[in-house]
């Protein structure tokens, strides 16, 4: 895994409070994961601190799942 | 009493009281001080401040700023969550008045209420939410008017950004209810402070008639609302707003 996909599950298993093993790359935050609709603001607003990127409201909107968050960030920050 | 503790205790809570220079705004800050609360006193009139601090004696931080410029609402917000070390319940006291006839209302006159009423609400409260909602606790408590529901004649600018309040708290409330932070207004009717002291006889005369106690409220009445709304038991109350008017206006 690279470091920005370590640091994405990171931030979602302290955030949802959901164990390691159960943050794959193609969990669902909603519907594997347990997310309500405003944890997944609060992960779009945390990714966004951590990594210095801004992810604006129609590319938080197709971001569903763990690698979708990575694959953004990993576009964003080359 | 209720068991071994006291109803209402805000110890350890931080609490940031806008408009902490004013009548009521004090009175809020002095009595979720004496319940225990951290005080964080914001307002324009630094002087004014410090007085009150120095009044209170421990547990108060000052934090002057222009709720007008909106890059000094966000410097507060930040401020205030640092140096208290986290804002549990913020109070969104602060207000002016700009009246006039709508007919003759100003650009300017509308815009400087709806900026400091409103708008900076919207900044300052954006601002400690999410920290709120990581730790799972916040009062959020606005302090609205009963014109804001009932409108007031002269008052278009006031009773908009009063009214403006109520709808941005149940907003609000339904959104973060899950994260136990809660979202409250008083709306206090007529108090007896510098503003309504400048009341001529007759215009007394004439609001003693429509209040059914037959006086004016007092800022430690309106502050006692904000007690219970800030306080733990109130943890079921979200999105209302507590009427504190002597029965002026039954709503």
């Amino acid at each position: 895994m690279s470091d920005i996909a370590e640091r994405v599950k990171k931030i979602v298993i302290d955030h949802l409070g959901v164990d390691a093993d159960k943050v794959s790359e193609g969990a669902s935050f909603i519907d594997d994961l347990g997310a309500d609709s405003l944890d997944t603001v609060e992960l779009v607003m945390a990714f966004e601190e951590e990594f210095g990127v801004e992810i604006p409201d129609d590319a938080a909107d197709s971001i569903l799942t763990v690698g979708d968050a990575v694959k953004f960030i990993e576009k964003a920050q080359a | 009493m209720n068991g071994d503790r006291t109803m209402f205790d805000l110890s350890g809570r931080k609490a940031l009281v806008t408009g902490a220079s004013g009548g009521i705004g004090e009175e809020i800050a002095r009595a979720l001080h004496a319940q225990g609360a951290i005080v964080g006193l914001h307002g324009t009139r630094v002087e004014k401040l410090e007085t009150l601090a120095g009044e209170l004696g421990e547990r108060v931080h000052i934090f002057p700023a222009d709720l007008a410029d909106r890059a000094e609402v966000k410097a507060l917000g930040e401020k205030a969550e640092a140096e208290l070390g986290g804002v549990d319940i913020l109070v969104n006291n602060a207000g002016i008045t700009k009246d006039g006839l709508f007919v003759r209302m100003s650009d300017d006159d509308w815009d400087a209420v709806l900026e400091v009423n409103l708008t900076s609400v919207f900044r300052l409260t954006r601002e400690l939410t999410h920290p709120m909602m990581r730790r799972r606790f916040g009062r959020i408590i606005n302090i609205t008017s009963i014109v804001g529901v009932t409108g007031n004649p002269g008052q278009a600018n006031y009773c908009a950004s009063k009214a403006g309040m109520i709808g941005f708290s149940k907003s609000l409330a339904q959104e973060i209810a899950t994260r136990n932070v809660t979202v409250n207004c008083v709306a206090p009717g007529f108090i007896e402070s510098a503003m309504t002291g400048k009341l001529n006889d007759k215009q007394k005369e004439t609001i003693m008639g429509a209040i059914p106690m037959k006086r004016m409220g007092t800022g430690a009445e309106v502050a006692s609302a904000v007690v219970y709304l800030a306080s733990t038991e109130a943890g079921y109350m979200t999105g209302q707003t507590l009427h504190v008017n002597g029965g002026m206006a039954m709503i």
